[in-house]
């Protein structure tokens, strides 16, 4: 059951990510990312991390598909509905292929013999958050904050019409 | 039960379509759809990890999933990108008039 659950997920995952690099329009690309995002938090289901599949709905399936199209709509050129890879896409393609030839041989060659899947309770995870994690948790919330004002002032029209 | 491989090997196939995208797309937003693109890639790796990763002593299975937890801190940092780079991309776009990474070239050589 968990087999065939884990292929149909992994078919999305890998359609939607190769319709992110193939299609020819970007809002299709955007779509086939929303489509990717959904399939992996199904993979986490399968792996038992409930929490990280309702946030990766959320912030990845909600928030950033939304700021993607919001980014589209803003900077929409006139060449967005057919647009052209640059011209070295065949060694991007060799490269990636060899990538994948030495993760997948590395994957493959030294798997981990891992116990059976395991779920941590959600009280777990909150209790590691805050306590192991404490330092790491605000710092990240320090981080969110600078990379919101800083994109504020980045993207803000200024008074001189610059 | 799916072993822990396979979900690696997904993984590696989710990173290098990534990737491939960030090589070869012109345009910028694409350029960060395939970085979100990676950054899944590499989330699905942690959790995969958290989630088998248990560690045997005395015949008792012990778990550590402070792969779940990094990858609420990837999240975090993949929003954080995201919003500074579409800023900068707005940015370039209204004083160049493009988003394609190849015709930004005034720091170039």
């Amino acid at each position: 059951m968990s087999w065939i659950l884990f292929i149909a997920l992994a078919a999305l995952t890998l359609a939607g990510g190769l319709g992110v690099v193939a299609t020819r329009n970007v809002v299709h690309a955007a779509l086939a990312l929303l489509l990717s995002l959904l399939a992996v938090a199904g993979i986490y289901l399968i792996l038992f991390a409930e929490f990280l599949a309702i946030v990766q709905v959320l912030i990845y399936g909600g928030a950033i598909t939304i700021v993607l199209l919001f980014a589209i709509m803003l900077t929409r050129t006139a060449e967005y509905p057919r647009i052209t890879d640059n011209r070295q896409w065949p060694l991007a393609a060799a490269a990636a292929v060899a990538t994948l030839a030495v993760l997948a041989g590395s994957f493959w060659t030294k798997a981990a013999s891992g116990t059976e899947p395991h779920s941590p309770a959600l009280a777990d995870l909150a209790n590691s958050l805050f306590t192991r994690w404490a330092i790491p948790f605000e710092v990240a919330s320090l981080v969110l904050l600078v990379a919101l004002i800083g994109a504020i002032i980045i993207a803000r029209e200024n008074e001189e019409g610059n | 039960m799916v072993d822990l491989v396979y979900f690696q090997l997904l993984s590696a196939a989710l990173f290098v379509i990534g990737m491939y995208g960030v090589l070869a797309r012109r345009s910028a937003v694409l350029i960060l759809m395939s970085i979100e693109l990676m950054l899944n890639a590499v989330n699905i790796n942690l959790i995969a990890a958290a989630s088998h990763m248990g560690y045997r002593s005395a015949g008792e299975v012990f778990t550590n999933f402070d792969g779940q937890v990094i990858a609420i801190f990837v999240i975090t940092v993949a929003a954080a990108e995201l919003g500074l780079a579409l800023a900068i991309i707005l940015r370039i776009y209204r004083n160049r008039g493009t988003v394609n990474v190849d015709e930004v070239e005034l720091m170039k050589w």
